[in-house]
């Protein structure tokens, strides 16, 4: 199978996406003459002009809302954020317009719209640039979340998102860029709320999604190293979270440690453990054991900020304390 | 829409009829308040019937009507059934959201009414981004966004005016300056005094000034710029000058301006004025007037009893229309 890039995964799915959908339009922040922040849409507007690709201004609330009225009006505008940290400007927009239209309207406004931002800290950019709020909006109804880690799985929930009638919120690991992957040349989709057993195993499992499926991998190699048999579950999608696959490999391996890159409080994870709790605690062995990034602001300096993210060293010492392996 | 006609008469009548709707339905949904069969805010559009009327009278079906949380007016004005309309206001199963919207998210997609938004300002952007399809589509249509002069201290407001003057939207803004955001009159909270139409000089975007008590001036003005959008000439803007007779919402004591301030603008009052006018330039008669009247207070009526007879929504469709 030939090997991509995540970035050339991405850029595939919106390329084809234009070139099948006429519907189908890109607008954020330098995505048109620069060629996008991190470019997923280099040469896009030499390709498919001006009105498909549009560059806007510094204005957020308004480019975002803008997207919205689109997709109300029956087009499926793709919203590129420069950063996951800049929707928060956004996010009155996002929750009230995007996510609400359908129920408030009695299911007369449809938002098909995807929304695409780089998440995630680890390049010294300080707090205001670092920040993950895929896990805040994977709380608000009415919007869907996905967040790829490989290009396999960036590829086929990029499709999935075009193609949804719901607002999606597409998180893309900025640290994952640059992954390489295979990807077939075939057509395929991934279901939007189906998360992937990634490695099967019958003692732990370890639960992660984006760039926290890297120290969880790490850590599942060194503990199958240790003769510890792993199960390795990647969400996907942040929401609707799959529930039923996370439960049925309890059921199996009897312990698990749920694992963000974001921070640990609230968040996807905080979901996933009360979940757990209340549906699974049956067959668990130990507690739910909750990792995520540590709760400050995130610092600038390097060796601060490699103290503040998940690594695998944390994941190990999460299984060690709840279940002694 | 927008044809007057060789002498108008018709539709003059129905403007007066039109207006003479809000008046009696917002009256009507006052009192169901008071009844307590009505609930959460109440926002009455009292006192700017002329302005919504007046505008909405100058579009095609095509085009879209987009509004804030005080958009009773706007809705019936677009046409959206009276019955159901008040049915929503009583949350019932037959209102046009089914009982889930309320008061200031009225929506009729059919009739291309794209709401009621009841976050100030924050309905701007989503006119844009309907403009923008429109343009996209290269289609004739154009959408109308009603916003209040409370909604100009957003910095929506601004970003909203540049994103739709740089991709020459096909939009008209519609500012319902009624002096006050809520309990602050417009002097109190913005620098620059009560006039908005002259800074759009800062987008680009040509404004006029109109009566807003006035229908037929709102009407002209409204056709003059939707004639120029759909001309290709980008964005338009109008202030129309009007006020709400009563409070902000039901529960407003409007202990921030006085009575006589309210009874100068009720001296004007286009629900009283415009018909008198029409009787007194020989364009319609009392009878016709009275019948008008009639009607309508029987059409507010049904509506009520639409409502009140209306059944609730049915608990199990509480997670309908979360996600498509």
């Amino acid at each position: 199978m030939p090997e991509i890039v995540l970035r050339e995964a991405l850029k595939r799915g919106l390329e084809e996406a234009l070139e099948t959908d006429p519907r189908v339009f890109i607008m954020g922040e330098d995505i048109g003459e620069y060629g996008g922040a991190y470019a997923v849409t280099d040469g896009f507007l030499k390709k498919f002009g001006e009105k498909r690709i549009k560059d806007t201004p510094i204005s957020e609330q308004a480019f975002l809302g803008a997207g919205i009225g689109a997709a109300a009006a029956g087009l499926r505008p793709i919203v590129e954020f420069m950063s996951m940290s800049f929707t928060l400007v956004a996010f009155d927009q996002i929750v009230n317009m995007a996510a609400n239209l359908r129920y408030m309207s009695g299911g007369q406004i449809s938002v098909p719209m995807v929304i695409r931002a780089p998440t995630g800290a680890g390049v010294q950019l300080g707090a205001t640039h670092s920040q993950s709020f895929e896990t805040w909006l994977a709380e608000v109804p009415g919007i869907k979340v996905v967040c790829p880690s490989t290009p396999y799985d960036a590829l086929g929930l990029m499709r999935s998102a075009i193609k949804d009638d719901n607002p999606v919120l597409v998180a893309e690991p900025a640290l994952l860029y640059g992954v390489k992957g295979e990807v077939p040349d075939e057509y395929y989709e991934i279901e939007i709320g189906k998360s992937d057993v990634t490695r099967e195993g019958s003692d732990i499992t370890l639960v992660s999604y984006g760039y926290g499926m890297r120290p969880v991998n790490d850590a599942a190699d060194t503990l199958e190293s240790r003769g510890v048999s792993v199960e390795v579950i990647d969400l996907r999608s942040l929401s609707p979270i799959d529930m039923d696959a996370i439960v049925a490999s309890v059921q199996k391996t009897n312990r698990v440690v749920v694992v963000d890159n974001a921070r640990r409080r609230g968040g996807v994870m905080a979901e996933v453990t009360a979940d757990l709790q209340q549906s699974a605690s049956e067959w668990l062995d130990g507690p739910v054991m909750r990792v995520g990034s540590v709760d400050v602001p995130w610092p600038y300096n390097r060796g601060l900020e490699r103290e503040v993210l998940t690594d695998t060293d944390d994941v190990l010492a999460a299984v060690a304390e709840g279940y002694g392996l | 829409m927008g044809d007057n006609g060789v002498d108008g008469v018709a539709d003059n009548l129905d403007l007066y009829r039109q207006m003479y709707l809000i008046r009696e339905f917002e009256l009507a949904c006052g009192e169901n308040y008071s009844k307590g069969l009505i609930r959460g805010f109440l926002h009455l559009y009292i006192g700017q019937e002329a302005t919504g009327v007046g505008a909405i009278s100058a579009l095609q079906d095509d085009d879209y009507v987009v509004s804030h949380y005080r958009d009773h007016g706007h809705a019936l004005a677009r046409g959206l059934d009276v019955n159901r309309s008040m049915a929503e206001l009583f949350g019932r199963a037959t209102g046009t959201s089914k009982g889930k919207g309320g008061s200031m998210h009225l929506f009729d997609a059919a009739k291309g009414f794209m709401g009621g938004h009841a976050i100030v300002a924050g309905q701007l952007p989503l006119a844009a981004g309907l403009a923008l399809a429109q343009q996209y589509n290269d289609t004739d249509a154009l959408t109308i966004c009603f916003f209040g002069d409370g909604s100009t201290n957003q910095g929506l407001y601004h970003e909203t005016m540049n994103l739709a003057a740089i991709w020459k939207l096909p939009i008209l803004f519609f500012l319902e300056n009624n002096m006050y955001g809520m309990g602050s009159s417009i002097e109190r909270v913005r620098a620059g005094g009560i006039d908005f139409y002259p800074g759009m000089a800062t987008y680009g975007i040509p404004a006029a000034e109109v009566d807003g008590m006035d229908v037929l001036a709102v009407k002209e003005a409204t056709e003059l710029a939707v004639a120029r959008i759909r001309n290709g000439e980008g964005p338009q803007f109008i202030e129309a000058k009007t006020f709400r007779f009563v409070g902000h919402s039901l529960a407003d004591g409007q202990k921030y301006r006085g009575q006589e301030e309210v009874k100068e603008w009720e001296d004007r009052d286009p629900v009283a004025m415009f018909p008198a006018k029409l009787i007194e330039m020989g364009l319609a008669t009392a009878d016709q007037i009275a019948e008008i009247k009639a009607e309508v207070g029987e059409a507010v009526a049904t509506a009520v009893k639409f409502a009140e007879d209306s059944p609730e929504p049915d608990l199990s469709e509480i997670h309908d229309d979360v996600l498509a």
